[in-house]
């Protein structure tokens, strides 16, 4: 028997793609786009669900890794636009444009990054884990902004989106494609990680640590690869968000980046392998639609998300498809 | 470098400090005594910059600007307390965050409503204006002076209200156990909107006196209240003591570290180049104390183990 969550899941991404197809055949670029920024939050929402509701850490840091992507994108196009070789001490390497290099480099910096964040913040837990990652992205956050090789606060433009063997990125539906699939590979990674011996350990060890200790299981260590995979989506989705806007800017490492990616997850439900989908698609969807309504939107937003905290708890997927892996 | 401008720049980091205690310890109290984590602890310093900015305004007096400021940052943080944080006192810190994060979206876009997105200003009292000669020569400025008495004053009256009122010892008593307390017959909710009420009118204090030095604008207590967590996670979250050694460590760290990291860089980087990466630094040296106290002191300097 199918579970319910699995139908949810499967629906959530086909509603996804018959959104698209219909905003294709009524020619509506914009709502593609719409769909296309639902899905790379989504992405960045996944990457946390995977710290924060498989591995119980409250990071309030993951705009680093989301501004590393960026910035990883920022970097290697401008140096490709500009045609000057980046210099690294006596390294230099010349710019790309390739998206699967791009995201590669994103990848691989985000993971370095949150092996040495995640090493540091992992000595603490509770309240000082919230405030440590928290800590740690406004650092990230002024070194963008007093960083004018690269735009400092007025952040980097890339003229022409970046390309990807064999597709015309600048069309709308095919980025949307490109993202689409990358969404799809990425959630089914996480689905084979989080029933993976590790992904059960995870869970032990966030149910109680001791316990979880008093069996053999290394929590630390633990802990801290699921943070290092947790930010190396998070910085994927970072490259890819600063694909779509062709701009990087500080922004991207602000606190209130971090706080929105903690929404989708909290707003489509903790721990539920769609999640964050749920709560990003409902996230654009209200900024589109309150948006239109009035300016000051982000009070509705602020007393929505309030009630929800209150008085739904277990967020959007816990409420369509009941309690049955509810947790605490 | 001159003496007197490094002088200059410890009274500044000083005066930054106490500042940063005034919030720091309505964070901390509330933290030690409800295990609540409040991040719209920044509103309510905005709240009472912008009750002095209006206040001072219609009455053409900056003591009335700063008793408003009081008032009001007093008043929002009890009707909070009331609405919405005595649900979350029993929640888990993630429940915390999110719903004091909503907070600020309906706090912040409230003002921007009320007061549109441009800065109000609010003058420094005419008494306070100019500097004064310190020992030594230095021109210093008197408003700044004068912050720093006051926060030193209001420092020490908090210690004596904590250590020797019966309030004090009801605080330090829910502290370490909350039903002990409730079972002896002391009336814990509103001792906790009393707590909260306190906290809120500390940090509209706060807004008030440094929103005279700074624009009165939306947006501008999310730098402080980010400060007064690093202060209160340095010092040992629940400590008195600890966010006033955070607060005067952090207020130094970033004022010195502005002043002597771009000619340390300078020494092996070409000068522009130092005082780019310096001010880079300066603003990260904040982050890098607290990560290098938290990574020899998990719980903070003051902290319980």
């Amino acid at each position: 028997m199918i579970k319910r969550e699995t139908l949810f899941n499967v629906s959530l991404l086909l509603g996804l793609l018959l959104f698209v197809l219909w905003a294709m055949i009524s020619d509506q670029p914009f709502l593609i786009t719409l769909a296309t920024r639902a899905s790379i939050f989504a992405l960045a929402g996944i990457g946390l669900n995977l710290a924060l509701g498989y591995g119980g850490m409250v990071s309030l840091g993951h705009a680093v890794f989301f501004g590393i992507g960026g910035y990883s994108m920022g970097i290697l196009a401008s140096h490709a636009q500009s045609g000057d070789p980046l210099v690294i001490g006596s390294l230099s390497i010349s710019g790309t444009q390739t998206m699967p290099v791009i995201w590669l480099v994103a990848i691989v910096a985000s993971g370095l990054v949150a092996l040495l964040v995640g090493a540091l913040s992992l000595r603490t837990s509770g309240v000082y884990f919230i405030m440590i990652t928290l800590a740690f992205g406004q650092m990230f956050y002024y070194f963008a902004v007093s960083w004018s090789a690269y735009g400092g606060e007025d952040g980097l433009s890339i003229y022409v989106r970046n390309s990807f063997p064999g597709l015309n990125t600048l069309l709308p539906e095919q980025f949307f494609a490109v993202v689409f699939i990358v969404l799809v590979a990425v959630l089914i990674f996480c689905a084979v990680i989080t029933r993976s011996p590790f992904g059960l350990a995870l869970n032990a060890a966030r149910q109680s640590a001791e316990r979880a200790r008093t069996v053999g299981i290394q929590v630390y260590r633990l802990r801290l690869l699921a943070f290092v995979f947790s930010a190396m989506i998070t910085g994927l989705a970072g490259a890819l968000f600063a694909d779509l806007n062709r701009f990087v800017s500080p922004t991207m490492f602000n606190w209130q980046t971090s706080g929105e990616i903690m929404i989708f997850v909290i707003l489509g439900g903790v721990a539920k392998l769609c999640g964050p989908l749920a709560g990003a698609f409902v996230y654009i969807a209200l900024e589109h639609v309150l948006g239109g309504v009035s300016d000051y939107w982000h009070i509705y937003l602020g007393v929505l998300l309030l009630l929800i905290v209150l008085f739904a708890r277990g967020g959007i997927v816990g409420m369509l498809v009941g309690k049955e892996h509810a947790h605490g | 470098m001159s003496i007197a401008l490094l002088i200059e720049q410890l009274l500044n980091g000083l005066q930054f400090g106490v500042m940063l205690f005034l919030m720091a310890a309505g964070l901390t109290l509330v933290f030690g005594v409800m295990g609540l984590i409040n991040l719209a602890h920044g509103s309510l310093f905005m709240v009472g910059a912008f009750a002095a900015a209006v206040a001072a305004a219609a009455t053409g007096s900056f003591l009335l600007g700063l008793v408003a400021a009081l008032v009001a940052a007093g008043a929002a943080g009890a009707i909070v307390e009331v609405i919405v944080m005595r649900r979350l006192y029993r929640r888990d810190h993630l429940d915390q965050v999110l719903a004091t994060f909503a907070l600020i979206l309906i706090f912040s876009e409230g003002v921007r409503w009320l007061f549109g997105s441009f800065p109000l200003f609010l003058d420094i009292p005419s008494a306070l204006a100019g500097t004064v000669r310190l020992p030594g020569g230095i021109d210093y400025s008197l408003y700044r002076l004068t912050l720093l008495a006051v926060g030193v004053v209001i420092a020490i009256a908090l210690y004596g209200l904590i250590m020797h009122t019966r309030l004090g010892i009801q605080v330090r008593a829910g502290e370490s156990d909350r039903e002990m307390i409730a079972a002896l017959g002391v009336d814990i909710s509103r001792l906790y909107t009393l707590v909260f009420a306190l906290g809120a009118a500390l940090a509209g204090l706060a807004g008030a006196l440094l929103g005279a030095i700074q624009s009165v604008q939306v947006g501008m207590g999310e730098p402080v209240l980010i400060l007064a967590f690093v202060v209160i996670v340095i010092g040992g979250i629940g400590s008195i003591k600890g966010a006033f050694v955070g607060a005067l460590l952090v207020g130094l760290t970033d004022t010195l570290g502005g002043l002597f990291l771009p000619p340390v860089f300078a020494l092996f980087m070409e000068n522009s180049a130092a005082a780019a990466a310096g001010s880079a630094l300066a603003s990260m040296s904040i982050y890098l104390l607290m990560a290098l106290v938290l990574i020899i002191r998990p719980s903070g300097l003051f902290g319980e183990q």
